[in-house]
Formats: C-alpha cells, sequence, structure tokens
C-alpha cells in the first residue's frame, strides 16, 4: 500500500483512474444538472490550460484569453442556428431587427466541416495576429497584459453593438438547436457532450505535455526566466511567443465551443473583462507551470463558486477577492506546487511529526532555517 | 460652427477626468512599475466620499453651508482614498515588490472585494469587521510570547486569525437581525449626488454655451495639474520621488528612502484617484461598479503617454477622451454634412459610444506600432525598458 502511494506509482495509475472515474463513474452516480455542470468546468480546464502555457510556462500573463473563447463559442453557435433550417429560411432573431438575407461571413458557417476547424483556427489566427502585433515591438510584462485587455474589451464592445450581425447582448442560443434530429439541451445530448468534453480535455492536456516536455517547452520557460538571454544565444523570442499565444487561442476556441454548447448559450458576457481575469486565477490557485494543476484549478474553483454562489451569493466576490490574496502572498505555486515542493510534510511537521530530511529534523525545522530557506527562494525565484 | 465648439468642450470636459484618474496610475506605474487594478475602485471611495459628505451637509448642516459641500468633499475624498491606497502598499504591494504581474493580481483581489464591501456594507457588517481586524491584532498581546516562537506558529497566526474572523461574522450576524443594523449604507445600486446649484447652470462664454460642472471639472484638473507639478518639481520629496523614478538602485545608494518615496507615491497617486472620483459624481449617478468603467481607458493613457512625462499623460488623455467623445457623439456627422458617401458611411458605423472604443483602441494598438514605448518613454540605456 506504501508503495502505491509512491510518487512514481502515483504518477502512474492515479491519472488513469482519475479519467476512468470522471469518464464511467460520475455520469452514472451525479444527476443531470450536476454532470452538466463538471462538463462546464472540464471544458473551461482546457482554456485554463491555455493559460498555463502563455503565463505559467512562459511568462505571459494574457487578461484576454476571453476573446478566443467567446469566438471558438460563436463559431459553434452559428452553424447551429443555421443547422436544420430549410432553405432560404434565417435564423429567428434577424427578424427582430429587419435583416433580409443572410450577412456574407455567415455563409461558410452552413458547412459543419469548416465549423469544426473554424472553432479553433479562427481564434488561432487571431491570437496569432495580436500577438505578432505586439511581440515584434518587445511589448512584454504588464504592457502586453494591459494590451490584451484593451483588445478584450474592443471585442467585447463590438460584438455588443452589433445586433443586426450577431444580436448583440442577447447572443447566441444553442440550447434549442438540434444536431443529428436531437435536442441539444437534453440530458442524453448533455451526457454525450460531457463524454465529448473529457475525451478532449484529456488530448489538450495531452497536447499541452508534449508541447512543454522538450526544446520547445524549454525555450519558453527560458522566456519567462530571462528573455534576454535566450535572445543573445541565437533564438528568436518572438516566433515562440506568437506560437505558443496562438496555442493557447486555439484551446480557448475548444473551451469555448463546448462551453457554449453545454451552457446553452454564448454572448458578449464570456468576453467581459472579470471572466478573462478569473481565468488567470483558476491556473494560479491550481498551480502555475504544472498542467494538472490549471485542470484542477478550473474545476475546484468554478465548482466552489457554483456552491458559493447557490448558498450566499454576496460572499463570492469576497471570496475571490480573497484568493487573489492568499494565492499570490502566501501559495505562489498554487496547490499543485505546494504539494510538490514537500508543503503537506511541513505542516505536518508543525504539529510534531517530523517527516523524513535530509540532515537532523531537528536541523531542518528549525524555525530560522526555514525562514532563511525560504527567503533565498525568494530573491532567486523572484519573477517578472 | 457652435456645434463644433459644444462637441470640443465636452470631449475636453470628458477627458480631463480621465487626466485626473489617470495621472495618479501614470506617477505610481512611472516609480514602482506597477500597476493597480484597484485604481478604479480607489476613485469610487473618493465618489462615495462625495456621497456622505453631500448626506451630512443636507441632514446636520445649515443650508445656507451646502453650496460648499463640494469643497469640503474634495479634500476629504483625497484623504479617504490616499489613506486607502496607503494601506493597501503597505500590506499588499510592498511584499510584492519586482513582481509586477502578481501586483497587478493581487490588486485586482482588493477591487473585487472593495466593490463587494461598498455594496454589503451596514452598520452590523461595519462593527463585525472592525472587531474581527482588532481582535485579530490584538491576539499575539495577548498570549504568552513563547507561543510565537515555536515550530507551529504559522497554524497559530492562521488560526487565531480564522477564529477572530469566525467571530467577526457571528457579531455581524447577531446585529443583523436588528433592522438598525442591517439597513445597508449603499447598497447595490447606484447613487447620485446633487450638484450645488452654481454648479448646475451653464455660462455663455462667446458663442459657446458651457455647463458650470463641466468647467469646474476643467478647473479642477488644471489646478491638479498645477499642484502635481509643482510638487515633483520644487519640493524635496517631489526631487526624490523623481530620482527613485530614474534610478532606484541608484538613489538608494545615496541614502534616499525608497520605502518612504514608494509609501507616499502612493498615497497621492491614490489621493489623485479620489479627487477623480468626486469630479465623476458631477457627470452622472454612479455606483459600485464605478471603477470598471474608468480603468482600462486610464491603462491605454498610461501605455500611450508613456512613463517619461506629465505631458504623456495630459496628452493621451486628451486626445482619448475628445477623440471617443467626437466619434462616439456622432457629431461629425452633423458638423461636416456634405462628407463623401464612403466616410461617411465609416463614421456612422462607429459613431456610438462602444463602437468608438472600439476605434480608439485600435488606433492606440497601431500608434503602438510605430513608438512602442508611447508618446513620452523614458530615456536609458538598458535592455529591458
Amino acid at each position: 500500500m506504501a508503495d502505491l502511494l509512491s510518487s512514481r506509482n502515483l504518477r502512474r495509475w492515479l491519472p488513469w483512474a482519475l479519467i476512468v472515474l470522471v469518464a464511467l463513474v460520475l455520469p452514472v452516480v451525479l444527476p443531470p444538472f450536476r454532470l452538466n455542470l463538471l462538463g462546464r468546468f472540464l471544458s473551461l480546464g482546457i482554456v485554463a490550460l491555455g493559460v498555463d502555457l502563455i503565463w505559467g510556462y512562459t511568462g505571459m500573463l494574457s487578461l484576454g484569453q476571453g476573446i478566443f473563447f467567446a469566438l471558438g463559442g460563436y463559431a459553434l453557435a452559428m452553424y447551429l442556428q443555421l443547422n436544420e433550417l430549410k432553405p432560404g429560411e434565417l435564423p429567428e432573431f434577424f427578424s427582430l431587427y429587419g435583416v433580409k438575407s443572410l450577412p456574407a461571413f455567415w455563409q461558410p458557417f452552413n458547412s459543419p466541416l469548416f465549423t469544426l476547424v473554424a472553432i479553433w483556427v479562427i481564434p488561432a489566427v487571431v491570437a496569432g495576429l495580436l500577438g505578432y502585433l505586439v511581440f515584434r515591438n518587445r511589448i512584454k510584462g504588464v504592457y502586453f497584459s494591459i494590451l490584451t485587455q484593451a483588445a478584450l474589451l474592443v471585442f467585447f464592445n463590438f460584438f455588443n453593438g452589433q445586433q443586426k450581425l450577431i444580436n448583440g447582448t442577447n447572443g447566441l442560443k444553442t440550447s434549442t438547436a438540434r444536431i443529428f434530429g436531437e435536442l441539444i439541451g437534453s440530458d442524453a445530448m448533455q451526457r454525450n457532450l460531457f463524454w465529448l468534453t473529457v475525451v478532449i480535455t484529456v488530448a489538450a492536456f495531452l497536447l499541452c505535455r508534449w508541447l512543454t516536455h522538450g526544446r520547445f517547452g524549454d525555450a519558453l520557460i527560458a522566456i519567462r526566466d530571462d528573455e534576454p538571454r535566450l535572445r543573445f544565444t541565437g533564438y528568436n523570442p518572438t516566433a515562440y511567443k506568437t506560437v505558443v499565444f496562438a496555442v493557447a487561442g486555439a484551446l480557448a476556441g475548444i473551451s469555448g465551443a463546448l462551453y457554449t454548447v453545454q451552457s446553452g448559450i454564448v454572448s458578449p458576457q464570456y468576453m467581459a473583462v472579470p471572466f478573462s481575469i478569473e481565468m488567470v486565477i483558476w491556473v494560479a490557485v491550481g498551480g502555475r507551470g504544472t498542467l494538472i494543476g490549471a485542470l484542477l484549478g478550473a474545476v475546484l474553483i468554478n465548482y466552489a463558486k457554483s456552491l458559493v454562489s447557490e448558498a450566499l451569493p454576496e460572499t463570492w466576490l469576497f471570496i475571490q477577492g480573497g484568493l487573489f490574496l492568499l494565492v499570490v502572498l502566501v501559495l505562489p505555486d498554487g496547490l499543485v506546487g505546494w504539494w510538490r515542493q514537500g508543503g503537506p510534510g511541513r505542516l505536518i511537521a508543525m504539529v510534531g511529526w517530523p517527516p523524513r530530511t535530509a540532515t537532523y529534523p531537528a536541523l531542518d525545522l528549525d524555525p530560522q532555517v526555514v525562514a532563511e530557506q525560504d527567503q533565498l527562494e525568494r530573491s532567486g525565484g523572484g519573477q517578472g | 460652427m457652435d456645434l463644433l465648439y459644444d462637441t470640443l468642450f465636452n470631449g475636453l470636459a470628458i477627458g480631463s477626468v480621465l487626466v485626473l484618474a489617470a495621472l495618479g496610475l501614470a506617477v505610481v506605474f512611472g516609480l514602482m512599475g506597477v500597476i493597480n487594478m484597484a485604481h478604479g475602485e480607489l476613485m469610487m471611495l473618493g465618489a462615495y466620499t462625495t456621497f456622505v459628505v453631500q448626506n451630512i451637509f443636507k441632514a446636520v448642516l445649515p443650508e445656507a453651508l451646502f453650496p460648499i459641500y463640494i469643497l469640503v468633499a474634495l479634500p476629504l475624498a483625497f484623504v479617504v482614498s490616499g489613506l486607502a491606497g496607503l494601506l493597501l502598499e503597505k500590506t499588499v504591494i510592498r511584499r510584492l515588490y519586482g513582481r509586477p504581474l502578481e501586483t497587478l493580481l493581487a490588486t485586482w483581489g482588493v477591487s473585487l472585494i472593495l466593490q463587494q464591501f461598498v455594496r454589503s456594507v451596514s452598520s452590523a457588517f461595519a462593527i463585525g469587521l472592525v472587531v474581527a481586524v482588532v481582535a485579530g491584532i490584538l491576539v499575539p498581546r495577548f498570549t504568552p510570547k513563547v507561543w510565537w516562537q515555536q515550530r507551529w506558529t504559522p497554524l497559530l497566526g492562521t488560526g487565531s486569525w480564522i477564529v477572530t474572523g469566525l467571530v467577526g461574522v457571528v457579531i455581524a450576524s447577531v446585529l443583523g437581525e436588528q433592522r438598525v443594523f442591517d439597513q445597508p449604507w449603499f447598497s447595490a445600486r447606484n447613487i447620485d449626488v446633487t450638484a450645488p446649484v452654481w454648479l448646475r447652470g451653464s455660462i455663455d462664454v462667446g458663442v459657446v454655451n458651457m455647463p458650470a460642472a463641466r468647467l469646474f471639472i476643467i478647473a479642477l484638473t488644471v489646478v491638479a495639474l498645477l499642484l502635481v507639478n509643482w510638487f515633483l518639481q520644487k519640493s524635496v520629496w517631489g526631487m526624490r520621488i523623481r530620482a527613485v523614478t530614474q534610478n532606484r538602485t541608484m538613489s538608494d545608494c545615496l541614502g534616499i528612502p525608497t520605502e518612504k518615496v514608494d509609501a507616499l507615491t502612493f498615497l497621492i497617486g491614490s489621493g489623485l484617484a479620489g479627487v477623480a472620483g468626486v469630479a465623476v459624481t458631477l457627470l452622472g449617478s454612479v455606483g459600485p461598479n464605478l471603477g470598471g468603467n474608468y480603468i482600462v481607458d486610464c491603462f491605454m493613457v498610461v501605455v500611450l503617454g508613456g512613463v517619461g512625462k506629465l505631458a504623456g499623460t495630459v496628452l493621451a488623455a486628451l486626445g482619448i477622451g475628445i477623440l471617443s467623445y467626437v466619434v462616439g457623439s456622432g457629431s461629425l456627422l452633423l458638423v461636416w454634412p456634405a462628407m463623401p458617401e464612403g466616410l461617411n458611411a465609416v463614421i456612422t458605423f462607429f459613431a456610438t459610444t462602444s463602437m468608438a472604443k472600439v476605434l480608439v483602441f485600435a488606433l492606440i494598438v497601431v500608434f503602438l506600432q510605430i513608438r512602442p514605448a508611447g508618446l513620452f518613454p523614458q530615456k536609458g540605456r538598458m535592455v529591458e525598458a
């Protein structure tokens, strides 16, 4: 038993156990409403993976992932609006604004194949373009964060203001649309979507793992830790940053599409400023620079949010604000980082149960020694 | 032609508020490299201070004094927001020195807390909060000193704060049973501030009819700018602030107390946000979400203006304010009816407040392609700007 819990073995069987639990057990156990919520949170985990790639690994804090999230959602929702319409018919909301013919940019979304590609290619292209324009000028740090936030606001205002093109503030409803003759809002369909989400989440996780393990991942971490040095070694950080930003955009698009069909609507609210910052806190709480942390953080925080909002809606903002402060000040590497750096052992040691240590417990756990160690880590690991 | 001046004047007024709001942000950002996401909420505190001052004048003081309440509100708002900012600097930002992205996230957390605080604060809530904080601070004084040098001291510290927090919650909910204590002070609704009579009318200057409130805002901005400029250029502490902005390490070596400079700058920057909050109340009703409406615009001002000079902030703020007002109000069409067809269509497309923002932000991104460090970049020879 003790052997099974050793960290090497844990790594081998725990992921499979988790996947089996989530994919096979939970759909039977949970009521449809909770299952649907879990499906949504898992799809939010995909966008968190993207945030982790660009923030946790590359050190660029984007506050505009909502753009790509919503673009993916809109792409799928447009297809669903057009799907199973008779020739010559228009989606219902167009009649409200007296639009007589389908706008040209809607036309390609008649094709399911195009839509499947567009869900991730359009966000990736937008992200790549935006990223290139910003990175080319070596704009980084807080400037980058502010610019992504401004871009987010641009898209938000644009989508909000265009009633005639995309139904403005009201957004596009998908829960009443049909696919394969089945209502998307129905329980059976939602369960299928849940499984689809699980499969895609695992795939996205593996993709990110592949990206971060290897030379590409090393370059990303180098950009985070010392970009000028990487540049002087002959690499071109702009290319790496653009690519990774585009990948994160694509992940956000896929995530947005999955989230849209499971929540039943896509609206400009997905591009609201707070939502995009929330994405960062999921990653921060879970543990940035660790992929599993991003997933865990997204699911945990959103689950907590839905629980708290059901019981005491007024306190959620306090808790969320407190989380931001707590994570930044006390747990800079998140839950997973805390776990990996022996946090639980230290916690147990505080109540007088010394863990196995390299030297003598009395020395390793001396408050002064620990404080000094902390200080050294902080001054050495302080990064922008 | 009147229309043109009218539009320009209104744009100037909007831009002035932006100058006031962004001034503090720019000074702090230039000095500490810190982006304060709670800056908008400090503005909100200023606005709510104005509201409280107005209500006190209405309820307690003789009616004859009411017209001057805004002159009382101005320094008070400066003090309230400034102290809130000072507290924020001492408790949070100081610990995150040199980690700008983490500071950004932490201050966002603070802004969320402040927003919800204004929505749900009631007498019961306030009493509970004060009790919890005071008790939490007092715990170490009334417990044996040895307890605070143990292996389990961190657990004790966390535990004591949790306990005092719970005590605060219990007190708040017990008091909340009473109606008197349960009434929220402001609630989530927007509040309205009545401008004094002398700010309600309008003044005719030549052909242009200027609303007095907006004229007051412009005058306020000019005064604030002059004061800040005098402070930075002529006073001893201003000189120290400029020195630290230019080269922190060298200033530290030469004996400038950089920590005090940081705290002072943060106090002044936050105080200016409070003054901006007073100005905003004159433009319309304000609510807990006030900060969110201004904060991104303020960031744009900082990005566009650069951190080298005050002039950058002023130019950028006026430019953004005037341009978005002129485009957004659609008055270009009225001023110049004989516009070519194509241009006409473009202008109509952008002639709403939100679409004007789209255009202005797009222009800023284009501008940054030419001058990545803004209008007035800080000069230096470092690899990292």
